[in-house]
């Protein structure tokens, strides 16, 4: 009998357990919840940051949730890289507001992979002032801005002022030709050990640096019309992976690694071990908040160019909002993009009390960068933030002096994270051994990128 | 006296198959549906709901949805579009699908060289310590407990390509080095190879260890008295007793090394120059290479070419070594 009476209680509990997980699952089919009321958004924060870093960024929410107090701010931990936002954005976890690199937004746009806000961006009183070339990689094909343009950069030449002087070179006096950047490079690393110069190659990185090498030695790795790429046909791009060999094979001045991604590459320029390396211009701030860079190590210059049609690769980043978003977190999403992003470059209330709370928690401010508006107000910008400007400016004079003089070649537009990934791998080639047939690769790799042309166009 | 009348039993029927048949059959349709209700079938049924349900949920659906996907182009945002045979196409002209098929076999070719033999050496010659083996069990063991990237991270660092290299110091000591370990296209794959085999012997040694226990002693002794001296003991009685389980690691051996994604993705990402670029490396990078939402199509395409290439080898393996396995 009491068996029995066992056995129905298991059976019960079974039964339940199965009823409840089929509620469970047809509980995830209910529609979204109402749109009025209060709201919680997800909004993305820089992974792995430094205790201060995140106090500041918690203060802020602070001030967003005084401000709009039916808006309630959860962080989440986000750094783009090319497969981690794959997966997200395919698994649907990505915050409600997250960053996308300048090359993803058009693409991201026209598959509808972000959510439409631009009916709100529209009621933002500086919609009309973004800088042109800027606010078009945030814009779909018929002018509405879907992704807000929070920074623009050009590219660096980042170097270690202590290995320089190691070397007895001048850091105050950085190269300014590419034959002076091997020659440093050689030198560093002859005196020190380290790598005199170091290049990233993995995750799609390899492309985007050669990509910016070749534009600095005058070439392109797309045409005009943005209809093929001209991996074969543009004599830069071999001349820099040549430039690259004989870095690494005649001069030994490239160290020992070269699977290098762009969050390796930062951690070991910062604790020493890279001479010279090349990367966005505002780098300073995670090179500081994630990888705990020493300040007086650091100095940065502009590329140096040379050929007959060069410039300087730029990039920057989108602020967008998740396609799974409510119209409610959509609005919501855009406040905290204007509060957190925006308001700290537009209005001078806001980007003194933020510079000024970043500054007392130590955290850089006035790292350099390109206008997202106009070069007017851009530099109205810096002169509300000046008295809290923090980072050795000094040491960044060879680059914001002359950044502005260097022409601005944006990333190429078709296929572009899949034309760098096939340029990683010839990069690597190229640096790890020492009879890679640079023409074979790239015209092998040139087959391809025609096939993703075709593809898209 | 009343004379009895035998009773008689009416004689029994002949007994047909076919009849035997028919009564048999028609006992467990009653028994069986009438039977299963007034039995234990509801609970049964009940209990295994939920089991069965998650099983269909998480372990069937995902299969069959990926089965879709081979014939679908889609970034799981916009809706799918049909396309037939398309990813199949795009998966088999691929030029890098060869070389990661060649790299494949070379990782699973190094394997089996180093990760085969290793841990079933280690476990005999455990089998043969009488003191402290619990110890050694537990220090073989140890790397299988180190979370993979927690390992791999590890080794990245011990592999470091400078003289100053964790790995390159302990060779210098010897006058050796400094190797590129990862570096090199042509050391990248038996150094994570390496690595590999580090952190999974010791779940084999388990294994063999375990089965090392079911060896009869008698046979040892019986070798003994014959005059046979470890190695031959070895040869002719633990080989032959560990047959089945030999069989077994060996096919598992196989099915790992053929999936092998989680080693050359931390530690090299497929480099240098894709030369640890796997099959499923291949297939992680037409889903996540592109930042706009990767190419799952063919991804799912190379993968259940994958698993159909598997299942038939397993198959094939089964039924070469049924016989020697039972014998």
């Amino acid at each position: 009998m009491s068996s029995n009476i066992t056995r129905s209680a298991l059976a019960s509990v079974a039964f339940v357990s199965s009823a409840v997980l089929l509620a469970g699952c047809a509980g995830a089919a209910e529609p979204e919840a109402a749109e009025d009321g209060p709201v919680t958004i997800t909004v993305s924060i820089d992974a792995g940051l430094e205790q201060e870093a995140r106090d500041n960024f918690d203060a802020r929410v602070a001030l967003f949730e005084d401000a709009n107090e039916d808006i309630t701010i959860e962080a989440q931990e986000y750094t783009w890289t090319a497969p981690t936002f794959t997966t997200d954005l395919a698994g649907g976890t990505l915050p409600d507001v997250f960053t996308i690199p300048f090359t993803d937004g058009r693409g991201l746009i026209a598959n509808q992979q972000i959510a439409d806000i631009s009916q709100y961006v529209a009621d933002l009183p500086y919609a009309d002032q973004f800088n042109p070339n800027v606010a078009q990689a945030g814009q779909a094909d018929d002018g509405t801005q879907w992704a807000i343009p929070i920074a623009a950069y050009g590219q660096g030449l980042h170097y270690n002022r202590t290995l320089f002087e190691a070397a007895g070179l001048d850091p105050d006096n950085p190269p300014t030709t590419w034959d002076e950047v091997r020659e440093a490079a050689k030198k560093i690393s002859d005196a020190t050990g380290e790598a005199g110069y170091a290049t990233m190659t993995s995750g799609n990185t390899g492309g985007w640096i050669l990509t910016t090498l070749v534009n600095a030695f005058g070439g392109r790795t797309e045409n005009a019309e943005a209809t093929a790429s001209t991996l074969t046909s543009d004599p830069a791009v071999a001349e820099v992976l040549q430039y690259l060999h004989d870095l690494r094979w005649e001069d030994d001045a490239m160290g020992a690694n070269f699977l290098y991604d762009w969050g390796t590459i930062n951690q070991d320029f910062a604790s020493g071990r890279i001479g010279m390396y090349v990367s966005g211009g505002g780098n300073y701030g995670n090179l500081v908040t994630q990888n705990a860079l020493n300040p007086d190590d650091y100095g940065l210059t502009v590329l140096p160019l040379q050929g007959a049609d060069p410039g300087l690769l730029g990039g920057g980043t989108l602020a967008a909002v998740s396609p799974k978003a409510s119209a409610a977190e959509q609005e919501a999403a855009v406040k905290w993009i204007d509060f957190y992003y925006m308001a700290k470059l537009a209005d001078e209330d806001t980007a003194v009390e933020t510079a000024e709370l970043a500054a007392s928690l130590d955290q850089p401010v006035g790292a350099p960068e390109l206008p997202v508006f106009d070069q007017e107000q851009f530099a109205t910008y810096q002169s509300w933030i000046a008295p809290f400007v923090n980072v050795p400016v000094d040491q960044m004079a060879p680059y914001t002096d002359a950044i502005f003089d260097q022409p601005l070649i944006p990333e190429p537009r078709v296929a572009t994270q899949d034309v760098y990934a096939l340029l990683d791998t010839v990069v690597q080639a190229v640096l790890t051994d020492e009879n890679a047939d640079i023409d074979a690769l790239l015209a092998d790799v040139q087959t391809q990128a025609d096939a993703l042309y075709a593809k898209a166009g | 006296m009343t004379q009895l009348t035998p009773t008689t039993a009416p004689p029994p029927l002949p007994a047909t198959a076919e009849t035997i048949e028919r009564t048999v059959a028609a006992t467990r349709r009653r028994r069986g549906v009438a039977g299963w209700f007034r039995g234990d079938g509801p609970h049964i049924l009940v209990f295994l709901l939920p089991l069965l349900f998650s099983f269909i949920l998480f372990s069937w659906k995902p299969i069959v949805d990926a089965a879709v996907m081979a014939f679908q182009h889609t970034n799981l945002i916009a809706p799918a579009e049909w396309v037939g045979w398309e990813n199949f196409a795009t998966v088999l002209s691929d030029p890098l699908l060869g070389k990661a098929v060649v790299n494949t076999l070379w990782f699973a070719a190094l394997a089996l060289l180093l990760g085969y033999p290793i841990p079933l050496v280690v476990a005999v010659l455990m089998s043969e310590v009488r003191r402290a083996r619990g110890l050694y069990s537990a220090l073989a063991y140890l790397p299988v407990i180190v979370p993979p990237v927690v390992g791999a991270l590890l080794w990245k660092f011990f592999y470091d390509a400078s003289p100053n290299g964790v790995f390159n110091t302990i060779a210098a000591w010897f006058g050796a080095g400094p190797f590129p370990w990862l570096q090199d296209q042509a050391t990248a794959m038996p150094s994570i190879v390496l690595f590999a085999t580090w952190s999974a012997a010791g779940g084999t040694i388990i294994i063999y260890l375990a089965a090392l226990v079911g060896v009869a002693p008698e046979l040892y002794d019986a070798a003994e008295v014959d005059g046979a001296g470890v190695w031959r003991k070895v040869w002719h009685v633990t080989i032959p007793q560990l047959r089945g389980v030999l069989l077994i690691t060996f096919i598992l051996q196989i099915i790992g090394t053929a999936q092998v994604f989680l080693e050359p993705f931390l530690l090299t990402a497929g480099g240098p120059a894709n030369s640890t670029t796997t099959v499923l490396m291949l297939i992680y990078k037409y889903a996540f290479q592109n930042s706009l939402g990767g190419d799952y199509g063919a991804a799912t395409a190379l993968s259940l070419m994958l698993a159909v290439v598997l299942a038939i080898f397993s198959a094939i393996y089964f039924r070469l070594t049924r016989s020697w396995s039972t014998s």
